[in-house]
């Protein structure tokens, strides 16, 4: 490994219970991926090959709420692994469209979802598919985190700028420019 | 009303001297000198009930907190709007509004044009600290031209003072208390089986967040139009 390659920041996305929206967003930062690319390594994401979260992550981006026990799973292995954790768009942030469900029982929920109104081989799923949780929670319910990036999504500008901040060891300050909701 | 004999006194509004009418409120002096209060269940042109404890002020002397839009100005009061303890009680009110109803923005009728919205980023508020509750609470769609969606309510009570003070019905009311809290119609009836409701509408466009809104609309559709709510006023204080 070159000196240069060795420098790069270590950057993971990750895309819990979200629609992926955020991830579409971030890929509007366009040519600016290439900025990007020279200054990080994407280890792990829905846009790279790697199945297994990486050890000494840099930045990690999580997209969605805590929705499943895979969930809840996977954000404490992130936390774990990970300097700087950044609660990416609304689902991760507030649990957001996910949450809306929370209202009801789960057991309610899937009766709805997957007997009342289907018409066909009316069943709960309960192999290879993952439990649900009973409630919906945004990730600092769970884990702690260091960098709040609310919206639905947030602006290309705002993950880029988020970003861009971060690499440089800055803290970034989105009060004026990120809002729930968009 | 003799207008010449009401007394001026002046105070200090975050480090200014100020001058003021003794009838006048600390929130009104301090907008008179461009200094930013935080409101949201106030609304010009309507009564002050500091329902919401956004304008929370600091007043020397005392150990409580004021609310700026009811409490009185006082010759040589001294107010401090800002403050790391405020900003912090602010912020925490503010959560506990979102925590306490389903305000999911993003599919809300007034996203974009929400006072609790705007003033969450205003105050820096962005992520809520405490567990949502998630109530199951109702959408009253029975209204013809109007829907009533209580998972959006902050209970600012804007609805139930507008109807009463300017439209004169009196149709919404508050009903419980905490958080089983509710704005109703009538006795607790179907908004559209409302036999006092005239439906002006003027309820929907005061409402500050999407709980009050009209039909047919998309998220991030409903704007709110306020501009009637001076001029009506001004017509009242003319005839009295």
């Amino acid at each position: 490994m070159t000196k240069a390659k060795a420098a790069k920041a270590r950057v993971a996305t990750v895309w819990l219970d979200g629609c992926s929206g955020c991830h579409m967003s971030l890929l509007d930062i366009d040519e600016r991926l290439i900025l990007l690319e020279e200054k990080i390594e994407l280890v792990y994401s829905p846009l790279v090959d790697a199945k297994v979260f990486p050890e000494n992550v840099d930045v990690a981006l999580v997209e969605g709420s805590i929705s499943s026990e895979e969930d809840l799973h996977k954000i404490k292995i992130i936390r774990k692994n990970s300097k700087v954790l950044v609660s990416l768009g609304d689902c991760a942030v507030t649990g957001n469209i996910p949450s809306m469900r929370t209202v009801f029982s789960l057991e309610s929920m899937l009766e709805r979802v997957y007997d009342e109104n289907a018409t066909i081989n009316q069943q709960v799923p309960t192999k290879v598919v993952p439990k649900l949780l009973e409630r919906v929670m945004p990730l600092h319910e769970v884990v702690d985190v260091d960098i709040y990036l609310p919206g639905c999504p947030p602006s290309a500008e705002n993950i880029f700028f988020a970003i861009s901040e971060l690499l440089e060891g800055r803290t970034p300050d989105l009060t004026l420019t990120a809002r729930f909701g968009a | 009303m003799n207008k010449a004999s009401i007394e001026i006194c002046t105070l200090i509004i975050e480090n200014r001297e100020c001058g003021g009418r003794a009838d006048q409120t600390i929130l009104e002096v301090a907008e008179e000198y461009g200094i930013f209060i935080p409101t949201l269940c106030r609304l010009s042109g309507l009564s002050s009930i500091g329902a919401c404890r956004m304008c929370l002020v600091e007043v020397k002397g005392s150990n409580k907190l004021m609310p700026a839009c009811v409490t009185k100005v006082q010759e040589g009061m001294e107010v401090t709007v800002n403050s790391e303890r405020l900003a912090e009680f602010r912020k925490l009110t503010l959560e506990m509004l979102f925590s306490e109803r389903n305000h999911i923005c993003s599919v809300c009728v007034t996203n974009g044009h929400c006072d609790l919205q705007s003033l969450a980023q205003k105050l820096g508020v962005n992520h809520i600290t405490m567990p949502y509750i998630h109530p199951h609470v109702q959408v009253d769609a029975s209204h013809p031209r109007f829907i009533a969606d209580h998972n959006r309510c902050i209970l600012c009570t804007r609805c139930i003072r507008v109807c009463q003070e300017i439209e004169g019905a009196h149709t919404w009311d508050l009903m419980g208390r905490g958080t089983k809290a509710r704005v109703i119609t009538d006795l607790n009836r179907p908004w559209g089986e409302s036999e006092s409701c005239t439906g002006c509408g003027k309820c929907v466009q005061v409402c500050p967040t999407g709980a009050l809104s009209e039909k047919g609309q998309a998220a991030g559709e409903m704007l709110k139009r306020r501009t009637f709510l001076p001029y009506l006023s001004m017509m009242r204080e003319v005839g009295k």
